[in-house]
């Protein structure tokens, strides 16, 4: 059994007696102590400059250019504090509640509760960093409901949230360059994980200009790496997203937590043909206005303009009369695949729905026509007048639609269809955000994280910011007092020897096999089985097909991949390379995984496992856990169950009917 | 949308590093649909380049939503292409012609070197920020965020000028290689918000200073850099970025 280390006492005051009880390191001993950052998106960006201010000596790595790129730039609708600043009933409570119950039981309540007591206080950190946040035109900040939740707790600015966010951490960040607290190597990226003593003491990171390997050591390495949605190819991340810094700590003994936890978010722009690189997704909010629909008669081949009012289901509202467009993701993505398996689908591939703002853009102009007071009013000029209204809410969203699909949504309604996006699951790590392996921490997307098997909209920069601002600086020097005995570190020891040699040699084998395949078409494949069969309904076959055909293609990529070009140079086909090749050993223990829980709950949904009506059913007598995978060689993982324990929270099955 | 299949041609500036020279190379491509993105395009001549054996072009991109700033190339001579407001990784190829020929460039200015093919190093613009484009507060030291109320109109023109995506298009834009827009940027999201006043002179100061020491040329007024960003940014930033310098240099020296 997995301990997690959650303190004592009761949930609400766990967090502040943590923070009065936990080791300090003064102020002299931390310029001794460096701390290793491996990522610098919000999460890694947030730590590293909020350690520097403290006075460690940080190093920070990311593989773009500069730090301000990072995939947390593209999120786009906000981010959720428990400020309740609408005085509408918001709580800490609420916020941990809503987390909880989202997540479909399967997150740790002590860590979410702490997640929103942080959540305030994020807000007033990016503000005094000058984080441009929406306002009334009382100077007060603006929220919106976002996600279906019953309160207004999000934050945001315009559709640009995440980068503004990232832009504040990011400028901290260069702050603590500049001050010299903290090294910043970009273009640089993770290829071990170096471990002395049972102890993470550093890592094994590329030159992506030069292809040179360096090591680096540090007292702590933190890994703060993102996501790995780009497992099944397309998905909604930036092309470079990547598992193979969490995947390379997992190798070194780094358990990974709930790896199948995918979520599918139901409104991004369809796949348009086999070119698709990556998918756009449309924000959320969208479906505060937009209607679902897809045709009532089967291949309708009519233009959605033409097709009648009574020849349309709104396939949502019919299901879910108490929430209608606005059930949570993993529900509004099951049933547009659902319509589509069916038939009904939409567009030229038959893969898409109807999300219709037809009757917003009406109900909006009539209330502006009111406004106005124009009586009489023609239908055209509503339409007009709601139009501006529409373009006033989601302008930028209807033009990144028209720019990448060439079609005018103010005319003819989005086509949308669900795209991979955010991944639950990675690696496991306790109360402290400390991973199994002592002195490796894991922040981020890239942990398994608070948001159980479902994550709501607007918690993910919640959550890199918490870890990152608020609760690193705390849990790390409750490790590091014990280590200041421990100076400098060198990178002569052998063990750095050893796991850069190793790296070398890998490198040189993906060089030499000059195969006939491009990296890209076996990351296509990897994509395709993953989204066939571990996507948004997974069922005991498929998983067990899946898991053969990996294996498969992994014995297919090392012996026919062909990567152009040289080591010691730049060259972006190495680097996908090195990717995919974690891609392919990762996508097979999410099979694993899928395949263990036989049962159905928040994004994962397994078919053997749901009520008469094809909701999703959870077992939470056999599966209340987070499963742990230990790497044991080649194809072998072995289970380490922590026990998910609810003592505030009754469990319950979602409804949204 | 209707969509249909073009054939182009294309003269690709190739470069191994930063220490050799580099020449403009022909390629086909054929069969290329007009739904398909411009990054989308390359990633086709690439997987053929790979099959016929040769090196696949390098070119720096992540996101391909036009928000995190790292694509970055000339199309026929013009930064990011032929459409307004819009990064190469959201320009489709529906805004192109069957049988055109389209020349494609890394950015070209004394403070980018290429480091390879249309790669090049922007790394200046992050020493910029560490001039000083950055408010001084540490974690932990915040006061409750409505504590102070800002104009909405203010809050709205510092996100304007916050929507810069740092990707150069400005600089390469410029006959004179010109960071300004950049910087103003920068300076007026700062400047406009009563967080950033109290280090606004020596924001200013600084940033202009590790401008010019980077090697970027000097602002001529021309507007080319506002035509062709992609965000928008407007050229009304850099007359605010001179007033707040000017201030700046005349306080200071008293
Ligand atoms: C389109 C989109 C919209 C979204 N919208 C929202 C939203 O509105 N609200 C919300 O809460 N969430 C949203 N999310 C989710 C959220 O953006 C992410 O979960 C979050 O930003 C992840 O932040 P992070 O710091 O953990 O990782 P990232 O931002 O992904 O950063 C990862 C960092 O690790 C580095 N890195 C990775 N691998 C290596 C390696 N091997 N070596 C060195 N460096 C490495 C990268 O360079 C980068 O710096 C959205 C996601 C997407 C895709
Ligand atoms: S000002 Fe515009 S062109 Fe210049 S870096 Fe910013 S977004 Fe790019
Ligand atoms: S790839 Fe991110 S802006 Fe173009």
């Amino acid at each position: 059994m997995v301990d997690a280390k959650i303190p004592t006492g009761k949930l609400s005051e766990k967090w502040t007696d943590y923070k009065g009880h936990c080791k300090l390191v003064n102020p002299a001993n931390k310029r001794k102590l460096e701390i290793i950052v491996v990522g610098t998106g919000l999460a890694g960006a947030s730590a590293a400059a909020s350690l520097g201010e403290l006075g460690y000596q940080v190093k920070a790595f990311c593989f773009q250019d500069s730090p301000r790129r990072a995939h947390s730039i593209a999120a786009q609708g906000g981010i959720n504090a428990a400020k309740n600043y609408q005085n509408d009933g918001d709580s800490i409570y609420r916020l941990f509640y809503d987390t909880i119950k989202g997540g479909d039981y399967r997150a740790r309540e002590a860590n979410v509760h702490r997640l929103a007591e942080v959540s305030a206080n994020i807000i007033d950190q990016c503000v005094a960093q000058g984080v441009p946040f929406a306002r009334e035109y009382g100077g007060l900040l603006s929220n919106r409901s976002f996600g279906g939740t019953q309160v207004q707790r999000t934050f945001y600015a315009a559709g640009q949230t995440g980068q503004q966010l990232l832009i504040g951490a990011y400028q901290a960040l260069e702050r603590q360059i500049s001050l010299g607290n903290v090294k910043m190597f970009t273009r640089h990226e993770m290829h071990d994980l170096v471990i002395i003593d049972e102890k993470a003491k550093g890592i094994i990171a590329r030159d992506l200009i030069t292809g040179k390997l360096e090591k680096h050591s540090g007292h702590a390495v933190l890994l703060c790496t993102g996501g790995y949605g780009n497992v099944f190819y397309l998905s909604t991340n930036a092309m470079g997203s990547n598992v193979t810094a969490a995947w390379k700590a997992h190798k070194k003994g780094a358990y990974f937590g709930n790896p199948c936890f995918t979520q599918i978010h139901p409104t991004c722009i369809p796949v348009s043909g086999d070119h698709q690189s990556k998918l756009t997704l449309m924000s959320e909010s969208l479906r505060n206005d937009g209607r679902i629909w897809v045709p009532k008669q089967k291949a309708d081949e009519r233009k959605s303009v033409d097709i009648p009012e009574n020849e349309r289901d709104y396939y949502l509202e019919r299901r879910y009369p108490a929430f209608g467009n606005l059930v949570p993701r993993d529900v509004a993505s099951r049933a547009a695949k659902e319509r589509c398996d069916a038939g009904f689908g939409v567009g030229t591939s038959k893969q898409a729905v109807y999300l219709d703002f037809a009757a917003a853009i009406k109900r909006y102009g009539k209330i502006e026509a009111g406004k106005l007071a124009l009586e009489n009013s023609t239908d055209e000029t509503i339409i007009k007048l709601g139009k501006e209204v529409v373009k006033e809410k989601y302008g930028n969203l209807f033009d990144m639609y028209e720019k990448i699909t060439g079609e005018n949504p103010y005319e003819l309604p989005m086509r949308i269809y669900p795209a991979v996006h955010y991944t639950m699951g990675g690696l496991w790590v306790d109360y402290e955000l400390m991973t199994n392996v002592k002195g490796l921490y894991c922040l981020g997307e890239a942990n398994f994280s608070d948001h159980g098997a479902n994550r709501l909209g607007a918690s993910a920069l919640m959550q890199g910011l918490a870890d990152g601002y608020f609760v690193i600086p705390y849990t790390v020097g409750n490790y590091l007092a014990d280590e200041i005995g421990t100076t400098n570190i060198s990178v002569n020891h052998p063990a750095f020897e050893e796991a850069e040699k190793k790296v070398a040699e890998r490198i040189q084998k993906l060089m030499e096999i000059k195969g006939t395949q491009s990296v890209e078409s076996f990351h296509k494949r990897l994509g395709k089985i993953m989204w066939d069969k571990c996507g948004m309904a997974r069922n005991a076959t498929g998983l067990k097909e899946a898991i053969i055909e990996i294996q498969q293609l992994k014995k297919e990529f090392w012996q026919q991949v062909r990567i152009l070009g040289s080591i010691n140079e730049m060259n972006p086909e190495l680097d996908k390379a090195g990717r995919v090749a974690d891609f392919i050993e990762l996508g097979e223990l999410m099979c694993i995984d899928a395949l263990n829980r036989a049962e159905s709950c928040g994004g994962h949904f397994r078919e053997e496992s749901q009520t008469d009506d094809g909701e999703a059913l959870r077992h939470d007598d056999k599966f209340m856990y987070v499963a742990n995978w230990e790497y044991k060689g080649n194809h072998h993982w072995e289970m380490q169950k922590e026990d998910l324990n609810y003592e505030v929270v009754k469990p319950s099955q979602r409804s949204y009917k | 949308m209707e969509h249909k299949s073009i054939n182009l041609k294309l003269k690709i500036w190739r470069q191994s590093n930063s220490q050799t020279s580099g020449s403009f190379k022909t390629y086909t491509v054929n069969d290329v649909s007009t739904e398909m993105s411009f990054l989308e395009m390359i990633d086709v001549l690439n997987e053929k380049l790979i099959s016929e054996g040769s090196e696949p072009i390098a070119f720096d991109h992540d996101c391909r939503e036009g928000i995190c700033g790292a694509c970055s190339m000339y199309i026929n001579g013009r930064p990011h292409g032929p459409m307004n407001e819009t990064t190469t990784c959201q320009l489709h190829m529906r805004a192109f012609n069957d049988g055109e020929t389209i020349v494609i460039e890394p950015w070209r200015a004394n403070a980018f070197t290429v480091l390879k093919d249309l790669v090049v190093d922007r790394s200046s613009f992050d020493r910029i920020i560490q001039a000083g484009g950055f408010i001084s507060v540490n974690t932990g030291n915040a006061v409750d965020a409505n504590s102070l109320p800002i104009e909405k109109s203010k809050a709205d023109a510092s996100f304007a000028a916050a929507a810069c995506i740092g990707c150069g298009a400005c600089v390469a834009a410029c006959k004179n290689s010109s960071a300004m827009l950049f910087v103003s940027a920068k300076v007026t999201h700062l400047a406009l918000l009563p967080q950033g006043s109290p280090e606004r002179k020596i924001r200013a100061l600084n940033m202009v200073a590790q401008m010019d020491k980077e090697g970027f040329g000097s602002c001529t007024n021309t507007g080319a850099c506002e035509a062709i960003c992609p965000k928008g940014i407007s050229i009304e930033n850099i007359a605010r970025l001179n007033k707040e310098y000017l201030m700046a240099g005349l306080t200071s020296e008293k």
